[in-house]
């Protein structure tokens, strides 16, 4: 993989009201690199999911709890890291969500997780010291 | 500043809710609100026009999803229309079109009541 010269970086607490912040700072970067409308909205959606999961689930809603996130470009991607200090994902014990099933029993969420799969090309969760990492790419 | 806003008419005994900007998890609680007050008001005929809906994420579908079966039950529905495509798209990826009525025109939700 070619390296990346240019690194972007947000750091911002965990709470939904940064949540425009952050998805409009992964989109304004990725339209740098001429990614399509298409493309940038879907990274926008899938940052927004990771983000939003981070809060409700690694931090469990307890504000003023940091988030970093980075973007960088490679020849061939686009590569956004989210990382927090709370409580790590696992992958291996995620089902897909049965949204019939869910409407039956008036559940809902679940669904970020499965979002993030669909839309992105890459989606890696990495523990690295007391940081969880998902590391999601868009190929370009 | 919240960059979501709901406004509410009525159709006869149908009420509309036009909805704008963008839905998130930050946002999703007013949608939330407005739904629950409807209910409480025994509202059940729903129709949420999102021709001026921009974006919407997971937190914004999974109020459709913890309300529609109350609504159902007391024999209405909650009806989507107008939406973009852009919007579209993500109730498609999560298989919502099979699920809720989602329509392309106000007028439809209407009649189909």
């Amino acid at each position: 993989m070619a390296t990346t010269d240019n690194i972007h970086t947000l750091s911002v607490d965990a709470s939904t009201e940064h949540l425009s912040e952050v998805r409009d700072f992964v989109a304004t970067h990725a339209r740098t690199v001429g990614l399509s409308d298409k493309d940038i909205s879907e990274i926008r959606l899938a940052v927004d999911e990771a983000y939003t999961n981070i809060i409700k689930h690694a931090y469990k809603n307890t504000p003023s709890r940091p988030v970093r996130i980075e973007l960088g470009f490679t020849n061939s991607q686009l590569w956004i890291s989210i990382m927090d200090e709370g409580e790590g994902f696992k992958p291996e014990d995620y089902k897909a969500p049965n949204i019939s099933k869910r409407i039956k029993n008036k559940q809902r969420g679940g669904m970020g997780v499965f979002l993030i799969q669909k839309l992105m090309d890459q989606v890696q969760y990495n523990q690295k010291g007391p940081y969880n990492e998902i590391r999601m790419v868009k190929n370009l | 500043m919240k960059n979501f806003s709901i406004a509410k008419r009525q159709i006869e005994d149908i009420s509309v809710l036009d909805i704008s900007g963008e839905l998130d998890a930050h946002t999703a609680s007013q949608l939330e609100n407005s739904l629950k007050n409807l209910i409480d008001e025994q509202s059940y005929r729903i129709i949420v026009n999102c021709s001026r809906l921009e974006y919407i994420a997971s937190a914004g579908l999974g109020v459709f999803m913890a309300y529609i079966e109350d609504v159902r039950s007391l024999g209405g529905d909650i009806k989507l229309t107008n939406m973009t495509d852009r919007v579209y798209n993500v109730f498609d990826l999560l298989g919502f079109p099979t699920l809720y009525d989602i329509l392309d025109d106000e007028k439809e939700a209407v009649n189909g009541f």
